[in-house]
């Protein structure tokens, strides 16, 4: 247990590289059928989606509502790239392009309303993916309201499993990276944080812009996996669906965010048998959890195989890190 | 250390092992035991939960009467529901489960043409047939790659209607101009819109003027104003009944006198309410008019206010029409599977219902009548077919 990097690998690479395995020999085998592969797909979206957007809300205090809107952009790019250049590297191209379009849109409306505090944010990013909706309807390029169909299928067990993981780990390095450290400060206190020379507005739109990438990319791989996009499904309910994962998740805890993600498909699929009463029952559930864990499923807290008895260092003052 | 390790390795092996045993994944089977599953697929919940909650009791009273009947083959239908939220992609999610869990020989739905969109790359990969009874949209059933051998529905097309009313415009009211105000957040409007546009203008008419309105629109007044100021036979309006009953109000007020045409959107009753007594001078094209005195309709009608306590509209209409047109596929198929049933359906000749008999073209769609129904200079209710 003393080398890290063998702590590292038992901890992070080994379940990852066994559960991928799994998973693709079971969807091989045919015991994971086209329905479960479905799950998997939405459960992998919305990690992407709630991880992005949990950097900016959870991690850097900025309330968004406005994550469809990145998605929104990502999807389309997405969809009209490989629709136009229906192979590997369109597919590649077209996430990139989204994931990028989707950060420099996030970069430019960060810049000025970033600057606002609290709620006015909120606003401005309802407004910003209001305005990307309705662009996308009123472009003759993206087909107005009827969307675009077919969108090519790319997205497999391999490229959810490397996107998700990849965005989820690119987004906890970040959120350990010294600039993590700044938007964390800023989140707690805004004055104090400016106060020992973080640069405030610099560090929240810095976090806005990864996080609006991710969501971008996230909105690529819905485009490459379900076929039909339009407009309206990135209307405002998507933010509020996004910010529940979160929320429901904890506000600050990245393995929350994914937790999260898989325990509304579960509840989501249990229902499906339901369809009169389903919605009712789901946003009871909403309300039960929220009334017994109002800070969320994990709080700030993070889970990890690393707080298992046999893994866990001896240092105490390092495991006390860990686990805040 | 070594020996977690060492584990993990021995189980990933004993894995890739029982994988490699159990072989590949079954594709939809035949439907077992003395039921025929069909799936319903229909949005219950969400924007537009009308329209797929009319569909479904459109669908479940046809599958009660073939039931009473004796079922298909002496077998019972057996409907499984769910919900998609009227999201494109729960529509695929449900789809998939529908086909590869329940093993169902047949989808219904969705009712709207992006949601049916969404699940026909499913059916294809699966080889069960989707069935729509109001995906309007011209590329549902077929686009530029040909085709979709797994999609079929039992409604006409968007340019299909946006045609017939253009025609109706020429011949009834002898119209050299037209004017086209639609809703800019629907694709059904525009279809309507550019069919109509483009059978009118095929046809020497000339259309003068085109403006559109955001959905939930509820201010008419400017664009009528300027209408009046021009020069134009009718007013071709391809949107739904809430922002129609409140354009054709606001128009009547300003005295805009010209005949209003519509397409099915206008089919509800809250147009009439909306319009109050200016409903006058307004023509749309529908799948079906309750005012029909065919006995198929009247039994139909009877039969449907009997169960549910209302007339019934034209999804209600469809709705049943499709689940009549998908039993009589399962009973004429010599297999009983998602693909035999598909060959049936494709072959479909002289289906008569109470949206009017149709055949199923090369396309998959429909080649059925258009209906008019209309509120004539005294707002008196007639229908005439097209």
């Amino acid at each position: 247990m003393k080398n890290p990097l063998v702590r590292q690998a038992l901890t992070l690479w080994v379940p990852l590289v066994l559960t991928y395995v799994i998973v693709l020999l079971l969807v091989q085998a045919g015991v994971v059928d086209a329905y479960m592969q479905v799950t998997i797909a939405t459960i992998c979206i919305n990690i992407v989606l709630a991880v992005s957007l949990n950097l900016i809300t959870g991690f850097t205090g900025q309330f968004s509502l406005g994550h469809a809107g990145f998605m929104a952009i990502g999807a389309y790019a997405t969809a009209l790239v490989t629709m136009r250049f229906d192979s590997i590297v369109g597919f590649i191209g077209g996430l990139l392009l989204g994931g990028i379009i989707a950060a420099l849109v996030g970069f430019l409306i960060g810049l000025p309303t970033l600057r606002l505090r609290g709620d006015y944010i909120a606003i401005a990013t309802l407004g910003m993916a209001e305005i990307i909706r309705i662009l996308l309807q009123n472009f003759e390029f993206t087909n107005g309201a009827a969307g675009l169909s077919p969108v090519p299928q790319y997205m497999d067990w391999t490229w959810f499993f490397v996107l998700t993981v990849g965005s989820v780990m690119l987004i906890r390095n970040f959120v350990r990276s010294r600039q993590g450290r700044d938007a964390i400060a800023v989140r707690e206190d805004e004055i104090a944080a400016e106060s020992i020379g973080v640069n405030t507005t610099r560090s929240k739109v810095l976090a806005f812009t990864i996080g609006a990438f991710f969501g971008g990319v996230a909105g690529g791989m819905y485009a490459s996996y379900f076929y039909v996009i339009k407009p309206e499904q990135f209307g405002f309910l998507k933010s509020i669906d996004i910010l529940v994962i979160v929320v429901l998740g904890g506000l600050g805890s990245l393995s929350g965010s994914v937790i999260a993600a898989f325990l509304l498909a579960i509840i989501s699929t249990l229902l499906q048998p339901f369809p009169g009463v389903r919605m009712i029952l789901y946003a009871l559930l909403l309300i039960v959890i929220m009334i017994f864990r109002p800070q969320g499923l994990l709080g700030n807290r993070e889970l990890s195989l690393r707080l298992l008895p046999g893994l866990r260092k001896r240092r105490r003052d390092d495991a006390g890190t860990e686990a805040a | 250390m070594k020996r977690i390790l060492t584990g993990l390795a021995a189980a990933t092996v004993g894995l890739a092992m029982l994988a490699g045993c159990s072989g590949g994944a079954g594709t939809a089977q035949a439907p077992q035991g003395d039921t025929i599953k069909i799936g319903l697929n229909y949005e219950l919940s969400g924007d537009v939960a009308t329209y797929g909650e009319a569909s479904v009791q459109g669908i479940e009273l046809a599958a009660e009467e073939v039931n009473a009947a004796g079922g298909i083959d002496g077998k019972k239908i057996e409907l499984v529901k769910y919900d998609t939220k009227s999201d494109a992609a729960e529509a695929t999610t449900l789809a998939t489960k529908l086909m590869t869990q329940d093993k169902v020989i047949t989808v219904i739905g969705p009712a709207t043409s992006g949601g049916m969109k969404a699940t026909i790359p499913v059916a294809e990969r699966q080889k069960v047939p989707v069935v729509s009874g109001s995906a309007t949209a011209d590329d549902v059933t077929v686009d530029g790659n040909g085709v979709k051998q797994f999609a079929f529905r039992t409604c006409f097309n968007d340019s299909f209607q946006g045609t017939a009313a253009a025609n109706y415009a020429v011949k009834k009211f002898s119209a050299k101009k037209a004017v086209i105000l639609r809703d800019s957040s629907s694709d059904y409007s525009k279809g309507l819109a550019d069919a109509f546009r483009e059978t009118f203008t095929a046809g020497g008419g000339e259309i003068v003027s085109e403006d559109a309105y955001a959905k939930g629109a509820d201010n008419f007044n400017a664009v009528m104003t300027k209408f009046k100021g021009q020069q134009f036979d009718v007013i071709y309006l391809p949107g739904y009944y809430t922002e129609a009953g409140k354009a054709i109000k606001q128009a009547r007020d300003l005295g805009v006198t010209q005949p209003i045409l519509g397409g099915d959107g206008f089919d509800s009753p809250v147009l009439a309410e909306q319009a109050g007594a200016q409903l006058k001078d307004v023509y749309f094209t529908n799948h079906y008019s309750s005012a029909d005195q065919d006995p198929k309709v009247q039994d139909f009608i009877k039969a449907f206010e009997a169960k549910y306590s209302a007339e019934p509209n034209a999804f209600n209409a469809l709705g049943y029409d499709t689940l009549k047109f998908v039993a009589d596929g399962v009973s004429r198929a010599t297999e009983k599977t998602g693909e035999g049933v598909q060959r049936a359906l494709a072959e479909t000749k002289g289906f008569a219902g109470v949206t009017g008999t149709f055949d199923v073209d090369e396309n998959h769609n429909p080649v059925k009548a258009v209906v008019f129904i209309g509120y004539d200079k005294d707002g008196k209710l007639f229908s005439e077919k097209g």
